[in-house]
């Protein structure tokens, strides 16, 4: 568990947010809060618009209608270069790594560093290295992610996010695929992460022990709405009947029938 | 009437997604202006995509240009024989490698082995979310993906067509003296005598601009791929089918401004 909310102004807020590819609306209208300092949980089944909705809340993609506001500032409004430097408070990391395959693990890591801070070559070794054994990783550096397996790339991944300690971390499914000792590794380092003052990270998973261990509050999206949002304790309680069906891995009743 | 009514709609529909194309070229195009003198500039990057873009493509121009030249040489002589013209087939094979056969095909070329690749690899790391990765991480994409390689383009491509003037010229040489017996020091003299600085420089001028045309076609297509797999396959395809089309409808434009 992470440290309790603190009652100040949303971090993030999101306003009627819709987003549409195509024909297929894939989010229908989102309102939510996230505050500073707190760790939220977005679950909900595959094709939920869950990925879709993380994308928008560092302006990966642009709402088709609504607004994502960061730290008072509306993205869809902010010049290209403002959109930039807010984006340096975020660190993120993407579902199957999304690793730059032209380069070794190390110079994965040592991007953001590099590209952002002046460090010495030594400091960012140093930093790399930090970050590997946070990930549980270590001796892979000169390896490319062609080598890695699956589940190596979304950890060197992992590492590639919070390398530069942001604000901000938004990770998308950072434990499928992972052995439940190296899931349990990154919720600690998520919990770890998210006791610094300040830090707000919001977290795509469909992994409900994952979601509990981590989550300050859990949102549940369904279809592209928000369906049900609440302090982690009390969402694992829920009488929801589609909420404790996906709690307890169960097919809902209402869609039995399909079956 | 229905099915003619069909016969529009698809046409237009056709239509539209060329002039979406075109307009995608100019929006990158007018990026590559705007980022290419921003800071930082990435040297590793640009000498990465120089040598791509120039060196590795010396041997392919090399023999392009070689056979060019022997073959022009011996179709000429053949006519200007007739005449008791074939003294000048020198000022033949110069004039026209300089002005026009060597910046066209280094240009097609190039754009069959460079243009590919770029688009294969841009629209790999779309498709993988390595752009998105980029973006996540305050790098503007186009600044540090786009801009090296175009920049390669415009910078390579008048070199290489240099050479391929020279080892053109050489190839005429090779067959004139080598095959009909010409007098090697008159065959230098009629180069020279025809042929002037502003041939070689109008040949250049061009070569440049095909080197913009054809990594920007393939950038542009590599940054908008969409559908995985398939999708670069198709990104692929079309970056070099466009992209020595864009070349030969522009060449007659340019020869008809530089003329």
């Amino acid at each position: 568990m992470a440290t309790s909310v603190a009652a100040t102004a949303p971090k993030i807020r999101v306003v009627g947010l819709t987003k549409s590819f195509g024909d297929r609306r894939v989010l229908e209208g989102i309102d939510l809060d996230i505050m500073s300092g707190e760790s939220l949980v977005v679950v909900g089944g595959s094709g939920a618009g869950k990925t879709v909705f993380l994308k928008h809340l560092i302006g990966l993609l642009e709402p088709d209608s609504g607004h994502v506001v960061v730290d008072g500032v509306d993205l869809s409004q902010a010049s290209p270069a403002q959109a930039l430097e807010l984006r340096k408070r975020f660190g993120m990391s993407f579902q199957e790594g999304a690793l730059f395959d032209s380069m070794t693990v190390f110079d994965n890591i040592a991007f953001p560093i590099r590209r952002h801070t002046s460090r010495s070559p030594a400091e960012v070794a140093e930093r790399v290295r930090e970050c590997l054994a946070t990930v549980r990783l270590e001796g892979v550096e000169r390896k490319h992610p062609a080598e890695l397996s699956g589940g190596m790339k979304r950890r060197v991944g992992f590492a590639r996010a919070i390398a530069l300690e942001p604000e901000i971390l938004l990770f998308d499914e950072p434990t499928t695929g992972l052995d439940p000792i190296n899931t349990a590794a990154i919720a600690k380092v998520i919990n770890r992460l998210g006791a610094r003052e300040g830090v707000t990270s919001v977290t795509i998973t469909h992994d409900m022990t994952l979601a509990l261990r981590i989550a300050d509050r859990v949102a549940m999206l369904r279809a592209g709405r928000i369906i049900a949002l609440d302090s982690a304790q009390r969402f694992a309680a829920t009488a929801d009947p589609y909420v404790r069906a996906f709690l307890e891995g169960e097919v809902p009743v209402d869609e039995e029938e399909a079956l | 009437m229905v099915a003619i009514a069909r016969g529009l709609e698809r046409l237009g529909r056709l239509a539209l997604r060329g002039f979406e194309d075109l307009g995608r070229l100019f929006s990158i195009t007018g990026e590559f202006v705007l980022w290419a003198p921003r800071r930082p500039f990435d040297v590793r990057e640009w000498f990465k995509q120089m040598v791509r873009v120039g060196f590795d493509s010396i041997p392919v121009v090399f023999l392009t240009c070689m056979f060019t030249g022997m073959v022009l040489a011996l179709q000429t002589y053949k006519g200007f024989e007739r005449f008791n013209a074939a003294g000048y087939v020198a000022s033949v094979v110069a004039l026209s490698l300089t002005r026009e056969l060597a910046p066209v095909l280094t240009g097609l070329m190039v754009a069959g082995r460079v243009g590919s690749s770029m688009a294969a690899e841009l629209g790999t790391m779309r498709v993988t979310e390595q752009i998105d990765a980029l973006q996540a991480m305050a790098t503007q994409p186009v600044h540090y993906l786009v801009v090296p390689r175009v920049g390669a383009g415009v910078l390579m491509l008048p070199i290489l067509t240099l050479v391929g003037d020279a080892v053109g010229i050489l190839g005429g040489w090779l067959v004139s003296v080598g095959m009909f017996g010409a007098n090697s020091f008159v065959y230098w003299q009629r180069t020279y005598q025809f042929l002037e600085v502003n041939d070689v420089t109008s040949g250049l001028i061009k070569a440049a601009c095909f080197g913009l045309i054809l990594s920007v076609t393939g950038c542009a297509k590599g940054f908008h791929t969409t559908g995985g797999a398939e999708g670069v396959g198709r990104a692929t395809t079309s970056a070099v089918v466009l992209g020595c089309l864009y070349i030969l409808l522009s060449d007659f434009f340019l020869t008809k401004l530089l003329f």
